[in-house]
């Protein structure tokens, strides 16, 4: 599965921008060439354009904001908090959605029907009105959008699990096992979870943009990020005040978000045909 | 049939019910003493044990659940917190400008899916396919709030300034003066305002439905079927309306009751961007002022809105796809 990934155009330039996306969040302070919340002279260091060189001496690539913080600095620490909060939240939406669609599987009857009917309620809800509503409940945090978005992230992921398992228990090595008495944790854990969890993991990572562009979303909104911490969506929130003046402060962010996703929906596009049965038998 | 639509229409009953049942409990769950609304900041514990009295904040969870229940369902929503309107009132207000900016953008999206989508399939592998795969690769890749200001900058802004012919209103549904403008005059107006908002949606919108429709075009064209009709010696024509565009609805068709949940949500921030006064700005203030009775009351439209949706576009399914007609249940 893996190597078939590897053989897609399309999987292997949306890896490499997620990757390069990765690199320069990790390698953030060596790339930055000025604080991302330092302030300096407001007065004299705000709103300067693209390529202008500020009054310490500073090149400012992208420009500054209406506070006089460095954009470029900015965006690249940015790709901290995008790739944090992408990664960690389809982390809790993995465990979630494994949870439930290992459970409705193994359990079958009513168990099933009733954990998968509310898989399927939860699934028709818009999901920006689910977050607004958890948001609007707490203080907002980093942490606070992890767990929202792993929350409301998990359904598709239970399908395909139950959807997996329900095929491997009908394999011969599972009445083999059943038959030498095992029992059914260590069914699940040593037959079940290997043998599903790869198409999982990699429908999983799909989500990956979404919640990218939804934590830019709900941070563009003030639910999200708190500021001063650098987050995409804060700043393009930040630079809707000054578009007429200074543009930049919304553009490039906004670019960086659009990078981003397309490189995760490329991935994506080359996962979902080499998990499309319909695609794998031709 | 009707039997199938009377199951989905119970089963889309029973989503609602999940979905409001599910708000209700997470917004008594939540910290925070919806009282302390009503007394004055600095009132002391006795004022406080009154209006928790008054608004029944004092009889247990499951009690106060089944009279909000009721409430709700004979249409009682109650009062926002913070408007000191009745919700049923501001929501009323509300929903019509939702349903025409999301049903006009519905339009758009299928529309120009479908026409771009069919002509990349029609030139598939061709310069202009991979330049049209390129851009609506980007476009789908773009927040809705996002696109949105880089459109006013251009069209609102730059137009401004620039004092080009083609100038577009950057908020609100219409303009100050719309009351004393003719019938038709106020009908452009109202047209204007549209622009902007609805590209937005529409760009969005038709640029992922056109990636589903190329792949939808292109699965059809490869079945036994087409290769059947070619054999019978049908004309190209005829096979590519009758056989192949006919046949690619059908997942089409899929894709639009699966895609609300997003319309909706790109409907909220557009209605930010633009001032638009409706369901998804009034959720997004409600939010923000932890006005409850409203956050309720849109949670619960919004669920209606994709169930009521989904319900339409599994009619359609039956007018495309004649196999589901018969089946029941």
């Amino acid at each position: 599965m893996l190597r078939a990934l590897a053989r897609d155009g399309r999987a292997v330039t949306g890896a490499l921008i997620l990757g390069a996306c990765c690199l320069v969040a990790a390698f953030a302070p060596l790339l930055a060439t000025a604080d991302p919340v330092a302030q300096g002279n407001v007065l004299v260091t705000r709103f300067l354009s693209p390529l202008t060189v500020g009054p310490e001496g500073t090149m400012h690539w992208l420009g500054t904001d209406r506070f006089g913080r460095d954009l470029w600095a900015r965006v690249i620490y940015g790709a901290r908090i995008s790739m944090a909060v992408g990664l960690l939240s389809v982390t809790v939406s993995l465990v979630i959605g494994v949870l439930v669609g290992v459970g409705a599987a193994v359990l079958g009857g009513t168990a099933e029907r009733v954990l998968m009917a509310f898989t399927d309620a939860v699934l028709a809800m818009p999901r920006l009105v689910l977050l607004l509503v958890l948001v609007s409940l707490w203080e907002p945090s980093l942490t606070l959008v992890v767990v929202v978005l792993g929350l409301t992230g998990w359904m598709s992921i239970a399908r395909l699990t139950r959807g997996e398992v329900k095929g491997i228990l009908g394999r011969p090595f599972v009445d083999a096992a059943r038959a030498v008495g095992i029992g059914r944790g260590r069914l699940i854990v040593r037959h079940l979870l290997p043998n599903a969890l790869t198409p999982v993991v990699v429908a999983a990572a799909l989500g990956i943009g979404n919640a990218i562009m939804l934590e830019a979303g709900l941070s563009f909104l003030g639910l999200g990020v708190p500021p001063p911490a650098p987050s995409w969506g804060n700043m393009i929130a930040g630079g809707r005040e000054a578009l007429v003046n200074a543009p930049w402060i919304a553009v490039f962010p906004g670019l960086a978000v659009v990078l981003t996703v397309i490189g995760a929906n490329l991935l994506g596009d080359g996962a979902r045909d080499v998990l499309d049965p319909r695609t794998k038998r031709q | 049939m009707l039997r199938r639509l009377l199951g989905r229409a119970a089963v889309g009953f029973g989503v609602v019910f999940v979905v409001v049942t599910l708000t209700f409990v997470l917004i008594n769950l939540a910290p925070g003493d919806p009282a302390r609304f009503w007394v004055s900041p600095g009132a002391g514990e006795a004022e406080r044990e009154a209006a928790r009295r008054l608004l029944g904040l004092d009889r247990p969870l499951v009690v106060r659940y089944a009279s909000w229940l009721i409430d709700f369902a004979r249409g009682e929503w109650g009062m926002s917190l913070v408007q000191q309107q009745p919700v049923t009132r501001i929501i009323a207000d509300a929903v019509p400008h939702t349903l025409l900016l999301s049903g006009a953008s519905l339009v758009v999206t299928y529309l120009g899916g479908i026409l771009v989508g069919v002509f990349q399939a029609i030139r598939r592998q061709s310069a202009l396919d991979t330049g049209i795969t390129v851009t609506t690769l980007i476009i789908y890749g773009m927040p809705a709030y996002w696109l949105a200001m880089m459109l006013v900058l251009v069209f609102s802004y730059a137009a401004a300034r620039l004092g080009w012919p083609l100038r577009l209103p950057a908020m609100g549904v219409s303009s100050l003066d719309a009351d004393v403008l003719t019938t038709w005059g106020r009908l452009a107006d109202r047209v204007r305002h549209l622009v902007l908002p609805l590209a937005t949606l529409g760009l969005i919108g038709a640029a992922g439905a056109a990636r589903f429709v190329r792949g939808a075009v292109l699965d059809a064209r490869a079945s036994p079927y087409v290769r059947t009709a070619d054999a019978k010696g049908l004309s190209r024509f005829t096979v590519e309306t009758r056989h192949v565009l006919r046949n690619s609805l059908i997942p089409v068709v899929t894709l639009l009751g699966l895609s609300l949940p997003a319309l909706f949500s790109g409907t909220v921030f557009v209605e930010v961007i633009f001032a638009w006064p409706g369901m998804g700005r009034v959720m997004v203030d409600a939010v923000g002022a932890r006005d409850y009775p409203i956050v309720m009351a849109t949670t619960a439209i919004f669920a209606a809105l994709v169930v009521i949706g989904n319900i339409l576009a599994d009619l359609l399914y039956a007018v495309v796809d004649p196999r589901v007609r018969g089946r029941t249940g």
